[in-house]
């Protein structure tokens, strides 16, 4: 479980450090997703992994720590505003710049 | 328990959030804005007075440290919002004659600004500083591109991808860090750091020296100032001035969590960040000179003179002596009210010289007032290039003698005065290009705007008055620096608190 959890951390912030280093944006703001889904999932894990333990004290024995799951809720809600946000400020350039290059280059 | 210490962040928020759904007229939100903004002053001094007293603890929903979060008013923070304070009055009363007309909701996003920066000043969290962050980076988003162009998108686009990374990094190391020691108090952080079993050390610091990327990119230090010149001389005059507290946010970040949680108690960890940001200071300080001296327009040549002003800061936090932080930060009071004074002069100057010519170093048509405006350009460089008798120079030759005579004394006495040399023979070309070499072109421009004008007054003033203010400044300052560097004060502040009774 640890190992497949870890596995796939790594494969989503892999392959969203190769697409944000692309010269597009659309690429670039999927790379960005990408990592945060990667970096969320980190975060909820800090809880440690855990089968069918509540979040509630008194319940059973041992109990999930909530913390990580508010935060990763708090990091979620932040992470989608911006990446929203990263994807007009894109369309916009695309518009503005008549161009999806990162750095508002022409195609050729 | 009082209040105060939350109020600096619930104005803001309050006031944005009315003045985004106010239907009245523009000049009624100007007058709302303005009066909420000049209300943070009086709240700073408060604040300021408390916190020489002693640290401020608030725990929000009277949830006792170190579950909830709590924020904590020391004297760096109450320093911090005191300059914001002081900037962010003279930024807004500028953008009134105008600049806030060039887009929608202007208003409402300098206050959610206003909050972010204040938040990340006052909370004693770990979580709420990444948190604080993200609004202010938010807000920081949409005013840069506020009343858009071209280069502002283009500009956008850098700054707001970078930082998106830069949160995920945040996010990482906060969440290692709770991962091994189970809590985001930044007083609990330092207890539990000092009390790490040797296997755990390395990952701790792995999770420090992360947060020190991030930190350095709000900072604008090198290798990570690349997006700064390009965001601040493109956003407009009174964004670019406010962007002044920007950098300082990271710096304060630096400063606070490298002196508490990496502090002193910290056992291998101790100091650990100092030998790195050293040479990356050096760097940042040599790059920002030669930045400005190549520098194509008066806004781009501000903008690495800050990048200039980030590197003496942070060889000022490199030292680490009382002595060195007291000078940096009085270092730091002096630039971010004088490179913001510079920007908002910048704006004036590229009204009144026209689109055409607007801010760039070309030979423009002659200009109204040349004594007014050459005396106020000629005041700002040589204060920021650090003549006496103006608040640059005492900045650098309190930071110079702090350094002592070693082997960084060698180090730090060429590269900031031969840094310092380099500013000057950029903002004297800059000076004698924008009001010496004139050409026969008619003048189209706009009047000078008498209260613009009152804005850059009025901050530039801070630089006189930090000279005659000096010594009940410098006594403050120190204080400060010796409370920085006993964190158990801090430590011992935040963990005593009790929930209190309800009545």
């Amino acid at each position: 479980m640890e190992l497949m959890y870890a596995l796939l951390i790594g494969l989503l912030t892999s392959c969203g450090v190769f697409l944000m280093l692309r010269a597009r944006t659309f690429p670039v703001v999927i790379g960005l997703t990408l990592l945060s889904y990667a970096v969320n999932l980190f975060l909820f894990a800090m809880g440690r992994i855990g089968e069918a333990v509540p979040a509630v004290l008194g319940e059973r024995v041992d109990y999930a720590d909530p913390l990580p799951q508010a935060l990763v809720l708090t990091a979620i809600v932040i992470g989608f505003a911006m990446t929203a946000f990263a994807l007009v400020l894109s369309l916009r350039a695309q518009g503005e710049l008549d161009s999806d290059h990162v750095d508002g280059k022409g195609d050729r | 328990m009082t209040h105060l210490p939350i109020l600096p962040i619930v104005l803001p928020m309050v006031v944005g959030a009315v003045l985004l759904l106010m239907r009245g007229s523009m000049n009624f939100k100007r007058g709302v804005s303005l009066l909420a903004t000049f209300l943070q002053l009086p709240l700073a001094i408060m604040l300021l007075l408390r916190a020489s007293e002693g640290t401020l603890v608030y725990t929000l929903g009277n949830w006792a440290p170190p579950f909830g979060i709590v924020l904590v008013v020391d004297r760096l923070s109450a320093l911090m919002l005191f300059i914001t304070a002081v900037l962010a009055f003279c930024a807004l009363l500028f953008s009134l004659r105008g600049d806030d007309a060039a887009g929608r909701n202007f208003h409402p996003l300098f206050q959610f600004q206003l909050m972010g920066i204040t938040g990340a000043f006052l909370t004693g969290d770990l979580f709420n500083l990444f948190v604080f962050f993200e609004i202010l980076l938010i807000a920081s988003y949409a005013l840069l591109l506020h009343g858009a162009g071209s280069a502002r998108v283009r500009a956008g686009l850098h700054y707001v991808l970078l930082n998106l990374t830069g949160s995920a990094l945040f996010l990482i190391a906060v969440g290692t860090l709770y991962g091994v020691l189970g809590t985001l108090n930044m007083a609990d952080l330092a207890i539990r750091v000092s009390q790490l079993s040797p296997e755990e050390q390395p990952l701790v610091g792995a999770a420090g020296m992360l947060l020190l990327v991030v930190f350095g990119l709000k900072t604008a230090m090198f290798p990570l100032y690349f997006w700064l010149p390009r965001a601040y001389s493109a956003a407009s005059a009174p964004v670019g001035a406010l962007f002044a507290i920007m950098t300082k946010v990271g710096l304060y970040s630096i400063l606070r969590v490298y002196t508490l949680i990496f502090g002193e108690q910290a056992d291998s960890l101790a100091f650990m960040v100092n030998e790195w940001l050293w040479p990356l200071a050096l760097v940042t300080l040599l790059l920002g000179a030669l930045g400005a001296l190549a520098a194509a327009t008066l806004s781009g040549l501000i903008a690495y003179l800050v990048v200039l002003s980030v590197g003496t800061m942070l060889a000022g936090l490199a030292i680490g002596t009382p002595e060195a932080l007291r000078a940096t930060l009085f270092y730091l009071m002096h630039s971010t009210w004088i490179t913001g004074a510079f920007f908002l002069f910048a704006g004036v100057l590229q009204r009144v010289r026209g689109p055409r010519y607007a801010a760039r170093l070309i030979a423009g048509p002659a200009l109204p007032y040349p004594m007014l405006l050459g005396g106020v350009f000629f005041l700002a460089a040589m204060s920021i290039v650090g003549m006496p008798p103006l608040s640059g120079f005492i900045g650098k030759l309190l930071l110079l003698s702090a350094v002592g005579t070693g082997q960084q004394a060698a180090w730090l006495y060429p590269v900031v005065l031969g840094a310092g040399f380099l500013s000057l023979v950029a903002l004297s070309r800059a000076g004698t290009t924008l009001f010496w070499r004139q050409t026969e072109a008619a003048a189209s421009a706009e009047p000078i705007d008498a209260l613009r004008m009152t804005a850059v007054l009025l901050l530039l003033l801070a630089s006189p008055a930090l000279v005659i203010f000096a010594e009940p400044v410098l006594a403050y300052l120190a204080a400060t620096a010796d409370q920085l560097l006993a964190p158990q004060n801090y430590i011992d502040a935040v963990m005593s608190i009790t929930p209190e009774a309800s009545p």
